[in-house]
């Protein structure tokens, strides 16, 4: 038997008796056990097939009988983290918010969790670095200037009921009337005078035109040093920051057809613990104000 | 049509026969030595002071700490370890540059748990020619108990090293009471299991088909040795041709005697008897072909066919020809630690006997084969990476603070015309109790700093942890830094407890060209 195996002359080894050109091939047989290791993933590939989703099929995949999916793997785990959390949410949702900082834990939960709620929620009009943007009206919420009130339990109502929608009625709600039937240059002098309550560049002859005019219609609410009401979310004249545009040009549009920021309500869509959490967020980004007689 | 040809091979049992020399007791030394560091590395006790852990050696991976005596890693320190894995490359090219495969033979954990398996073996069931009858005989009684105890010890001796790789994952005494009792993490259990197979398996039944058929170093190491290495071999310009009986080559014993003289002193190249032939007549070289070689190799190879990818360098076949060589009063050394190019320029069938070395040749001492420009460059660069790697961890500072300026916006106006940038530092407290650090700021022009969340200008940062705090710039309207496009300044912080500093400098971002309070560009 073994004679009528074909022995090449040169190495004295085995060949598998296939020559090509003359050349043949040496027979060095691998080792069985790789045989053996070979069959065993074969097998342990069936079982997988079995028991795990593995079939692509037309929608989907053949579910495998263990039931198992990564989605729901996904849902137990957030499911898990959730009640892990469920004593510090239970917390956060019925403290005072204007002693939230005393309690570093909860506090370093809620600006964490309020992270996230932010960079989904909110980002799409504040942008993800809270900056707001300037030409579209989305206030900036990094600087200390607030049009509805900068303590964590302002923000909060802000953000719980949102500003000027249709669908709460606690929405926080102001309105500025048009000036539209001022004369051209009547407007332009408010708009000097509004510029020299902030201290800059003016024509100061129009301005002190303007200033009987700002009395008139503007004190109501601005009041009379154009300091703003947080009350009727009229905005403060007399700082640094406009949500508008702070040239004579941007005030005379806002006076004739002022335009008016609208934010959702979240109160439906997020959990109290989330609105919460995110007012401690947004209160942390380095404007926010503490709660008069702290 | 042949009988088709076998496409696969059962393993061939390896007996490997007993044998005792200056290799084998120095291969005993390793093991002891490289087996001791292993089973008592865990339960070295090192005391760090309160809120760290008191083991000498420890990879905490749940708070991703790494312990080593008096040096602590943390994650982002992890190109240290990076650093010595480059060294722990750069020595293997040295060894193997130098002395062949002796990683293989000597230190490989494969190597080393193989040696005890066998000893344990041995003791079980004999030497080679005993185990070489219980493995042909038929199952019974005696042969069921010899393998049974076998297996037992080998259990024991697998799940030890199981047992031991966890202890350097957790407090040591600790993880082995919570062992006995029940208590401890699943994944320690599973870990234990899974070495112990693996030991068991590998070091009891795979053994050379480990080193041939599934490591990668054979092959990466074969491919680092030139003729210059020295590695075990056989000079067969001097055992051959090999033979029983006949007659010995006088002329081989002078070129043996000039090489052993050159490498061994002057001891090893004493006269060898009067030249014998062999039955038929043929002169003979001092191979005997005894086979003792190929009966002690773990490898089941014969070193005389000369380098193969089979053989770890275990020198075991050194030894046991050694042994044979002194029997017959021939010098030491038919099979040897030698590089390819001691090889004389002589062919065994030439009459090597007559012009031993013509022409002056003789083998380059061992020192040669060990200092060379090759081996000199990798040990040059092992040891730079080293100095470099002590360097770094000497220097590496004691506070370690990070400041990244956040960049969405690059900077905030207030209600009173200031410009704020922000800033998120990271303090790192590596000390095992609370540390209080105060933060403060120098700059060319006037800037103030304040703390998100506090009035006050210090940070506690509790024991062994990373804080992130959020820190606020502020310039004032009239200062030059709030009109400026950039100004530069450098963070200080100050470890109040010993009063450690460091500093990091930063830019500070002023309202560039673009005037935010008119909304004018230019």
């Amino acid at each position: 038997m073994a004679d009528k195996r074909p022995i090449d002359d040169v190495t004295g080894i085995e060949t598998t008796g296939h020559a090509w050109d003359g050349i043949e091939e040496l027979n060095t047989p691998l080792p069985r056990w790789w045989l053996w290791t070979f069959y065993a993933t074969c097998v342990w590939g069936l079982v997988y097939v079995v028991l795990y989703p593995a079939w692509p099929m037309v929608s989907g995949a053949t579910a495998g009988v263990l039931g198992y999916s990564t989605r729901a793997e996904v849902a137990a785990e957030i499911e898990r983290v959730d009640l892990s959390n469920a004593a510090l949410t239970e917390s956060l949702a019925t403290v005072d918010l204007a002693v939230l900082d005393r309690n570093e834990e909860l506090h370093r939960f809620a600006v964490q969790a309020g992270r996230s709620v932010f960079a989904a929620n909110c980002s799409q009009c504040h942008g993800a670095g809270a900056a707001g943007v300037r030409q579209s009206g989305y206030p900036n919420l990094l600087d200390d200037d607030w049009l509805w009130g900068g303590t964590m339990e302002e923000i909060a109502h802000t953000v719980r009921h949102g500003v000027r929608n249709e669908d709460d009625p606690d929405a926080r709600y102001s309105e500025m009337p048009p000036f539209d039937w001022l004369e051209e240059q009547d407007l332009v002098a408010t708009a000097e005078y509004v510029r020299s309550l902030s201290g800059l560049d003016h024509d100061a002859a129009a301005a002190a035109e303007g200033a009987g005019l700002f009395a008139e219609n503007c004190t109501s609410c601005h009041g009379e040093a154009g300091l703003g009401m947080r009350e009727v979310g009229a905005p403060n004249l007399a700082d640094a920051i406009w949500l508008r545009g702070g040239s004579s040009e941007e005030i005379v549009a806002q006076l004739v057809a002022p335009r008016h920021g609208v934010m959702p309500p979240w109160g439906g869509r997020l959990g109290e613990a989330e609105v919460r959490a995110v007012s401690a967020y947004v209160h942390g980004l380095g404007g926010g104000e503490r709660q008069v007689g702290e | 049509m042949t009988d088709a040809p076998a496409l696969f091979a059962a393993r061939e049992p390896i007996f490997p026969r007993r044998v005792a020399g200056r290799f084998r007791t120095l291969k005993w030394a390793i093991l002891w030595v490289t087996l001791g560091i292993y089973y008592v590395t865990p339960w070295l006790r090192w005391d760090r002071g309160p809120n760290l852990p008191d083991q000498a050696v420890l990879v905490d991976l749940a708070r991703r700490r790494f312990y080593f005596f008096w040096i602590e890693i943390w994650p982002h320190e992890f190109w240290l370890v990076a650093g010595l894995l480059i060294m722990a490359g750069l020595g293997l090219f040295l060894f193997t540059s130098a002395l062949g495969r002796v990683w293989c033979g000597y230190a490989c954990p494969q190597t080393v748990w193989t040696d005890l398996f066998l000893w344990v073996e041995r003791r079980v069931e004999g030497d080679r020619n005993a185990q070489i009858r219980l493995h042909h005989a038929p199952w019974n009684a005696r042969k069921a108990r010899l393998r049974a105890t076998k297996w037992t010890l080998w259990l024991l001796i697998s799940a030890a090293t199981g047992g031991a790789w966890v202890f350097y994952f957790a407090d040591a005494p600790t993880l082995l009471r919570d062992l006995a009792t029940g208590r401890a993490a699943p994944v320690a259990y599973a870990t234990i299991a899974l070495l112990t197979a693996t030991t068991f398996v590998l070091g009891g039944f795979m053994r050379e088909q480990v080193c041939i058929y599934m490591c990668p170093w054979p092959r990466i190491q074969g491919a680092m040795m030139d003729p210059g290495t020295l590695t075990v071999g056989y000079r067969d310009w001097r055992g051959e041709p090999r033979g029983r009986g006949g007659v010995r080559r006088q002329a081989v014993a002078e070129d043996v005697g000039s090489a052993a003289t050159a490498r061994y002193g002057a001891a090893a190249s004493k006269e060898v008897a009067a030249p014998r032939t062999a039955r038929d007549g043929a002169v003979l070289g001092d191979c005997v072909d005894c086979n003792a070689c190929v009966a002690v190799c773990p490898m089941g190879i014969d070193i005389r066919e000369g380098q193969q990818m089979e053989c770890i360098t275990c020198a075991l076949c050194i030894d046991a020809c050694d042994d044979v060589m002194a029997k017959l009063d021939r010098p030491r050394g038919l099979i040897d630690y030698l590089a390819l190019d001691d090889r004389p320029p002589v062919e065994p069938g030439e009459t090597a006997d007559v012009r031993p070395y013509a022409g002056g040749w003789s083998p380059a001492p061992a020192w040669r084969h060990v200092l060379r420009p090759r081996t000199l460059i990798y040990t040059a660069a092992w040891a730079a990476i080293g100095v470099a790697l002590l360097v770094a961890l000497f220097v590496r500072p004691e506070i370690a603070m990070t400041v990244s300026p956040v960049r969405n916006p690059t900077f905030v106006t207030l209600s009173d015309g200031s410009v704020r940038n922000a800033y998120d530092i990271r303090l790192r407290n590596k000390h095992g109790e609370a540390r209080t650090f105060h933060l403060a700021l120098t700059a060319p022009d006037t800037l103030r700093i304040a703390l998100e969340g506090t009035d006050a200008l210090t940070v506690e940062v509790p024991p062994t942890a990373t804080h992130l705090q959020r820190v606020y710039v502020t310039a004032r309207p009239q200062d030059p830094a709030a009109g400026r496009e950039r100004t530069g300044f450098r963070f200080w912080v100050e470890d109040l407890a010993d009063g450690e500093r460091a500093h990091r400098d930063t830019i500070f971002n002023g309202r560039e060209s673009f005037d935010e309070r008119t909304g004018n560009a230019g």
